[in-house]
């Protein structure tokens, strides 16, 4: 059985159709990368696999491990191993990193019936993942993403994830207003949390991420649907041909055009 | 019988029923009553009081009674209660803004009048509290506090009490110049209680004086904060202010900057659910000669529900052309994508909610500058807004 089955997936926001009729299927353990040019409809499937309720799906069905994802909240949905990590991560003044950590490891602790963590337990287990990340410990202290550069807001959603230890990881835009160290880093996490258990979708808009976090698979977006799909050769297709090149009409490169 | 004939009958009998006291506190209680039977209680024509309607207060036959006081005063602090020393510090009668504060000095009885003397630094803070628990008492606390030259405290004022009540208080400072003055009130009334309450700041040259007046309880509740600046004096208010339910929270804040080189900065913060309302009036006055003023002024409201309302105003009254001023006022509501963060990492609608709601008021809580208060508040504010069922 896969562990993520989208079939025919319409998706709308403020009466607009974003995805129109997108099929996907994720089994454990594979990376996805879905590719495509501002507009197509990425950030809106990620944020529609999260639960945000801005989006309506008016048609189709998501099926994860077997249950019915879009019947879920957006923190049962994270309790049963889902992770977003945000494009825009939101800052949150007056909560603190860690509090708020310690708040959502231990919900989804009390999902699985493990008991809660206490501080110092906390602290023990973030220690190694801090290092990974080269987080300044200091960002702990401070409250959720507020005054972070946009680099620390990455880095600061990796850190989570590797906290949390989802089993679907939706990366979105990760990669975007990042530097090549700073990528090379977040990439770095990524590729230490792959595992058999662990399956992921890369959502971006460029191959770069790619080379650091190899997919197995790639597919190409376009005006709400799935268009192309194959291995990671795909990515470098598309980046020698660019959007264009398949036909795809890129709002971005339109309006450089103009 | 006219309505203010009629409401000052009710109160002529509870006035002429007082205790008789020394002849000093006979003329400031003539003077005050002589000033309520002029004023009487306001009304919602009065612009002051647009927002406020006090005829609950003013309909309710309230008895005499008597107010529990709690004083702590640390070691180098003076008590006094003396009529020459309290006549250096009492307000004009004509200084009477409202029927209210005229009521407040026509049942003048015991004041708590503490003097810190030039130059000494108090670590501990003054701790006054004052508690009602008689039914349908009306009690007039008057607070008086000196704080001479150079001289260093912080004082806490309470208000607590049970069943339906009235507190009127009065709280005058005067800080010297060159002092330093942290003034914290924490207003924890019943929740049927009517409190209104006046600070009046006096403030020297150089002088640094903050207020935080923390609003909980109550179920009509009116703050008046008054600050008078003089030269380099830098002033802070600050304030916090929950409502729930039918409750009603006005603060009125006045900052009056007489003298140039002053400095203010004030933040109020409110939280607002059920049907509760709430009034921020925020007067900044920048005299002629006060040049050089830098003032700030930011008022946030957090609203949690459909029915709650607010009335926000600034009132800047600027005479003079070479200032800074700003002020900015916010009305919102828990931010939708904060929720589905908090709500996307595993916690739950409800938790998150009250996580944000907490963070809001926090940020006010963390520039309490004494370790006790901020954590006792901290731990009322967790418990408050992780136990209410939503």
């Amino acid at each position: 059985m896969s562990l993520l089955e989208i079939k025919n997936l319409h998706a709308t926001v403020a009466g607009r159709e974003i995805l129109k009729g997108l099929d996907l299927t994720v089994n454990a353990g594979e990376v996805h990368a879905i590719m495509g040019p501002n507009g197509s409809g990425k950030s809106t499937l990620a944020q529609v696999l999260a639960g945000r309720e801005l989006y309506a799906v008016t048609e189709g069905s998501v099926s994860y491990d077997g249950k019915d994802l879009l019947e879920m909240s957006p923190e049962d949905r994270a309790r049963e191993g889902i992770f977003l990590a945000f494009q825009y991560p939101v800052e949150i003044p007056g909560v603190s990193n860690q509090y708020f950590l310690k708040a959502a490891l231990n919900q989804m602790r009390k999902h699985r019936g493990l008991p809660e963590l206490d501080a110092m337990d906390f602290l023990d287990l973030i220690r190694g993942k801090i290092e990974m990340m080269k987080m300044e410990s200091s960002l702990l202290n401070r409250a959720v993403n507020t005054g972070f550069s946009g680099g620390e807001k990455k880095r600061n959603e990796i850190f989570q994830m590797a906290v949390l230890e989802p089993r679907l990881a939706v990366l979105d835009e990760t990669d975007s207003g990042l530097d090549i160290d700073a990528l090379k880093l977040v990439a770095h996490g990524v590729n230490s949390l792959r595992s058999p258990e662990r399956s992921m979708i890369v959502v971006t808009h460029y191959q770069r991420l790619l080379d650091y976090i190899v997919p197995d698979f790639v597919h190409v977006l376009a005006e709400g649907r799935i268009v192309r799909s194959g291995g990671k050769e795909l990515a470098l297709e598309l980046e020698r041909s660019g959007y264009a090149g398949m036909g795809i009409v890129d709002e971005e490169e339109t309006v450089g055009k103009v | 019988m006219t309505a203010l004939a009629e409401q000052t009958g009710i109160w002529l009998d509870l006035y002429a029923k007082q205790a008789p006291g020394p002849e000093w506190v006979r003329a400031m209680r003539e003077a005050g009553f002589a000033r309520f039977a002029e004023l009487g209680f306001p009304t919602t024509h009065d612009e002051e009081w647009r927002f406020t309607n006090v005829s609950r207060i003013a309909r309710t036959a309230f008895r005499a009674g008597a107010t529990e006081v709690t004083l702590r005063a640390p070691k180098g602090v003076e008590q006094l209660g003396r009529e020459l020393e309290i006549g250096e510090m009492r307000a004009h009668p004509d200084g009477l803004r409202n029927g209210f504060e005229a009521l407040n000095m026509a049942f003048t009885d015991r004041v708590t009048f503490l003097r810190v003397p030039r130059g000494a630094v108090i670590e501990q803070p003054i701790e006054i509290g004052y508690n009602v628990d008689e039914a349908d008492a009306a009690v007039h606390p008057r607070t008086v506090i000196a704080v001479e030259e150079n001289a260093q405290c912080s004082i806490v004022e309470t208000y607590t009490g049970a069943g339906r009540y009235l507190t009127n208080a009065v709280t005058e400072i005067a800080a010297g110049a060159g002092a330093v003055v942290d003034h914290y009130k924490v207003q924890r009334e019943g929740a049927e209680a009517f409190h209104i309450a006046a600070l009046r700041a006096q403030l020297g040259r150089s002088a640094n004086f903050s207020t935080t007046s923390i609003s909980l309880g109550g179920a009509l509740v009116r703050n008046d904060v008054i600050a008078v600046l003089s030269e380099g004096t830098e002033a802070t208010l600050n304030g916090l202010y929950l409502a729930n339910g039918t409750q009603h929270v006005d603060n009125h804040t006045e900052i009056d900057h007489a003298k140039p080189h002053g400095t203010s900065h004030e933040m109020y913060k409110g939280i607002l659910d059920g049907k509760s309302s709430a009034v921020f009036n925020g007067r900044i006055l920048v005299r002629k000669d006060a040049q050089k003023t830098d003032s700030k002024q930011t008022n946030k409201n957090l609203v949690l529900s459909d029915e709650a309302v607010i009335d926000t105003k600034p009132e800047l009254q600027i005479f003079a052309d070479d200032v800074r001023c700003t002020h900015g006022a916010t009305i919102g509501q828990l931010d939708a994508e904060s929720l589905f963060y908090l709500q996307s990492r595993g916690i739950g609608k409800h938790d998150a909610r009250n996580l944000l709601t907490y963070a809001f008021a926090q940020d006010i809580i963390d520039r309490i500058k004494i370790q006790a208060l901020r954590e006792s508040l901290e731990r009322g504010l967790f418990e408050k807004f992780h136990e209410s069922p939503r």
